[in-house]
């Protein structure tokens, strides 16, 4: 029972309050849980209509409340696996976005030069025409190749396949290439299969958890923090590395307040420690993997006493932790991160994380990694993409041979003319992603822009990225539409409908309708073999035996959940190229790269300089949602944390404000600080998102991380932005 | 005879501020103003520290100075259930409650009456858990009736160390925080 208050207790509690109260339970709701009442519970009015949230990219379930056209509240779906009935605040707040007095309200088309921000209104017939138009004289005049889609979010499904339709293969999310890129590469490389979102992490399950860097509780992956706390209540261990004592670090058996840029050298010290005591996991070391010997040769180095001069740990808190992980493998789980694009040698970092895993045996195991279970829910057949022009145009500048996806910086890197582009990118389209705030060097983007012939931004609100567009699209919000199914992978599969829980607002359309327009103009209609998204809904929902009409009154359809570890039945079969857990990377070995990973030191910051980290608040989703009137109740700016030495140094006040300037002479908008014990003297550290300039936004307030990020590391493995390599002083 | 109360887990709250939120949507609370809110506490020196997150509100007390107080008779407690409400149409907005709370737990809703938690006594009457209790993703807080022996209220702060805010003030709380 959920929340310690079961169903029986309930109604007698309730029963002293109310006549009648238990008559709200005489009909139990599909899911049989006590803290909401029954789905099609319509009394006073209010529609009670299941959907899945689109604040973050974690797809939970919600109810949303409607009442006389307006919704009044969101809830979490209680039979939602990724919700279980409750919501982060992000989700409790997602009105803010659909009643955002900020949002685009029509389509428009760009009136003076670009990046000037002006702009007429015109009707989608206007707008859709003249992207069609601009999209086949693309075509014709280079090659849909040189047609980019650069995208983020759910919205986005119809939009690629149009793209993909069209005959371009230039589409990227920078939630690849900016934020968890590395970490896939890195697990793939080593168990032939990635980590996924959500995370294959058994957190509920698990004796110990190691986070590396990694701030849950800030960071509000709703499923993987409902699991923290129950691994907590549990009494699992957990080690927190960070150097910023995060609320995570506050609920730790041990944290390690590290050095920034060094955790591959506790990674390996930990290796040193778990291999010297014999406290591997023989048995699954022996059967699954390869490499031990090269891997035991290859850690000798890095003893504990070595690493504390690199990171600062001390041996006996590197020993202690090491033995720990021995004593609770299996279930024990190092958490793989989510945005890792740190350093530039994040594959590395993340192959050292899953090879620690390895040895402790946790994948495939109870409490370490999971397999996710399979659903096939078949898309209606359509005819086969054209066969690309030009092979990874992302890749023309450098290449990165094991980058899987495709790079959203090194679209942009081809979007300038140089003399190895066979392909310069002339127009973007841009979904629901504000490059200027997720890509690093800003001012590398806006150059970037300026040598389009065309670009289209379609977004729910004016972002910065708006005002450079040639053909704005306002887009309905994830509460006024359709999107495809949501076919989840976690430890039940599920298939989620997205609905719209009220009529789009404005002239705003949903993707699936632009995307079906477009490819009427373009003469792609084979490729959208259905009447309208309902009637797609319900073909695909056909092929599982489930009708449209189930999921718009449940939300959600769970499917039995399948063996998930190795110990009930998954049989463990790894697609790398030995067909075993690679401890040593042939495939780097291959491509030149260290097959085992190695520390490498990074980059100091000069005298009077401190490295610029920064990170998430519970209450936002980056810059998307910086700008919601709802959740900027709680926190509406970030502020600058300055460990107290550091502040009594440059005279810095709590709570006063200060300019930051970075190494290469940018200046940040001014910032609150905050003075604290609780980050290291050597980086400060800021939350993402805030510092909008777009003048059409309400919500100014708070400093642009991004401004002041210049320069990065690139992952000479996948292209990764390691985007941790500036460095910042006070302006006084 | 029931007493309403909270058990309010330290150690799983993380300080998201959903119960925050979600408190706002279930009662339309006016905009500058909150029924329920974080407060983080951490002291020690880096890197030894030690924090505590609690998620605070009115503790519907068992002498409850803003009742004691209020002149016109609107602040009450409710019969069998120990919650402390506010007749809106009784109240002038005279902010002697809010001058008596020790939790600053009240504030005047710009409609003229003194607003706080009532511990959702509109869902707890149709059988439903508070607004902040039902979405909190670390099920921190658990609502109950902390007279009834043997409840799940009573065994998690039999299992562990507990406090209450103030006690000093001689209020009797009825959220307590386990520790």
């Amino acid at each position: 029972m959920t929340n310690g208050i079961n169903r029986r207790q309930f109604i007698r509690l309730a029963g002293f309050g109310a006549a009648g109260a238990g008559l709200a339970y005489s009909g139990l709701n599909p899911w049989g849980l006590s803290a909401h009442a029954d789905l099609t519970h319509t009394g006073s009015g209010v529609r009670e209509i299941p959907t899945f949230c689109e604040l973050c990219f974690w797809k939970c379930g919600v109810i949303a409340k409607v009442k006389d056209g307006r919704i009044i509240k969101l809830e979490g779906h209680p039979g939602h696996p990724l919700s279980n009935g409750r919501l982060c605040p992000r989700g409790n707040g997602g009105t803010g976005l659909t009643y955002d007095k900020d949002r685009l309200r029509q389509p428009l088309i760009r009136a003076k030069k670009r990046g000037e921000d002006v702009f007429r209104e015109v009707t989608w017939d206007d707008a859709l025409d003249h992207i069609a138009e601009k999209m086949i004289y693309i075509r014709d005049e280079w090659s849909a190749d040189c047609f980019a889609l650069f995208n983020h979010g759910y919205g986005a499904t119809f939009i690629k396949h149009l793209i993909k339709a069209y005959g371009s293969h230039s589409i990227a999310a920078p939630s690849y290439a900016q934020c968890r890129g590395p970490r896939e590469v890195g697990f793939d490389l080593t168990f032939g299969e990635e980590v996924l979102s959500p995370e294959r992490t058994d957190i509920v399950n698990t004796r110990m958890l190691v986070l590396i860097g990694s701030h849950l509780g800030e960071n509000m992956h709703n499923t993987q923090v409902q699991e923290f706390a129950d691994a907590i209540s549990n009494g699992a261990k957990l080690v927190v590395v960070d150097p910023r004592h995060s609320v995570a670090a506050g609920k730790a058996d041990w944290y390690l307040p590290i050095k920034p840029a060094t955790d591959i050298a506790l990674l390996l010290a930990w290796m040193n420690v778990i291999i010297n005591e014999d406290l591997y996991d023989k048995e699954y070391v022996d059967k699954y993997t390869v490499g031990f010997e090269q891997l035991v040769q290859h850690v000798k180095s890095y003893s504990p006493e070595k690493v504390w001069t690199i990171t600062g740990i001390k041996p006996e808190l590197i020993r202690r932790t090491a033995r720990e992980m021995g004593h609770q493998k299996p279930a024990v789980l190092i958490h793989p991160g989510r945005h890792v694009t740190w350093y530039g040698d994040d594959t590395q970092r993340s192959r050292a994380i899953a090879i620690l895993n390895a040895l402790l045996g946790s994948w495939g195991r109870k409490g370490g990694f999971f397999y996710p279970g399979e659903l096939d829910v078949p898309k209606p057949e359509t005819p086969p993409y054209p066969k690309p022009s030009f092979d990874r145009v992302d890749l023309q500048i450098k290449n990165y041979p094991l980058a899987y996806n495709t790079l959203a910086s090194g679209l942009c890197d081809a979007t300038f003319p140089a003399p190895q582009t066979n392909c310069q990118l002339k127009a973007w389209f841009v979904y629901g992603t504000n490059l200027v705030h997720s890509l690093p060097k800003p001012q590398q983007t806006m150059e970037a822009m300026q040598h389009l012939k065309f670009l289209v931004v379609s977004d729910v609100l004016p972002m910065e990225i708006v005002g450079w567009a040639d053909v704005v699209l306002p887009d309905a919000t994830y509460l006024e539409r359709y999107d495809d199914l949501h076919v989840g992978r976690f430890r039940e599969p599920f298939v989620a409908l997205r609905q719209p829980v009220i009529e789009p607002m404005y002239d705003t359309r949903p993707p699936w309708w632009v995307a079906k327009e477009l490819a009427k103009r373009l003469n792609l209609d084979s490729y959208f073999p259905w009447d309208n998204i309902e009637q797609y809904l319900d073909n695909r929902l056909a092929t599982v035996g489930l009708k449209l009409s189930d999921l718009k009154r449940d939300g959600v359809k769970v499917f039995p959940r399948q063996p998930l570890y190795f110990e009930d039945g998954i049989q463990p079969e790894f697609f790398t190229n030995s067909g075993k857990i690679e401890l040593y990377s042939s495939s780097l070995a291959a491509h030149g790269y260290d097959p085992i990973p190695v520390y490498t030191e990074h980059g100091e910051p000069p005298q009077g300089y401190y490295r610029l980290l920064f990170g998430r608040a519970p209450v936002h989703t980056f810059g998307r949602t910086t700008n919601n009137p709802v959740l900027n109740r709680v926190i509406d700016s970030n502020e600058v944390w300055v460990n107290r030495r550091v502040a009594e140094e440059w005279s810095l006040e709590n709570g006063g404000d200060v300019i930051l300037k970075n190494q290469d002479g940018v200046e940040s908008s001014p910032v609150r600080i905050k003075v604290t014990e609780r980050i290291r003297s050597d980086c400060v550290y800021m939350v993402h998102g805030f510092g909008h300039k777009a003048k059409r936004l309400t919500n100014k307030k708070g400093a642009n991380d991004s401004d002041l990020i210049t320069r990065y590391n690139t992952d000479p493995i996948m292209g990764g932005t390691g985007m941790n390599v500036n460095f910042v002083t006070f302006v006084t | 005879m029931a007493r309403y109360g909270m058990v309010i887990d330290t150690h799983r709250c993380v300080g998201c501020h959903s119960c925050v939120i979600s408190c706002f949507m279930e009662n339309s609370v006016p905009e500058g103003y909150k029924r329920d809110w974080i407060v983080e506490v951490v002291s020690g020196e880096f890197p030894n520290f030690r924090s505590e997150i609690r998620s605070e509100r009115c503790n519907h007390c068992d002498n409850p100075p803003c009742v004691f107080v209020c002149p016109c008779g609107a602040s009450y407690v409710e019969e069998g259930t120990g919650t402390v409400l506010v007749h809106n149409e009784k109240c002038t907005g005279c902010k002697a409650c809010i001058a008596a709370c020790p939790y600053d737990a009240r504030f005047i809703n710009p409609a003229g009456f003194a607003d706080k938690c009532t511990f959702c006594d509109h869902r707890v009457k149709d059988g439903l858990l508070p607004g902040c209790a039902t979405t909190c993703p670390t099920k921190a807080i658990n609502f109950g009736d902390l007279d009834q022996p043997g409840s799940h209220l009573h065994k998690l702060m039999h299992d562990r160390s507990v406090k209450s805010l103030k006690p000093s003030a001689g209020t009797g709380p009825n959220v307590y925080y386990l520790l």
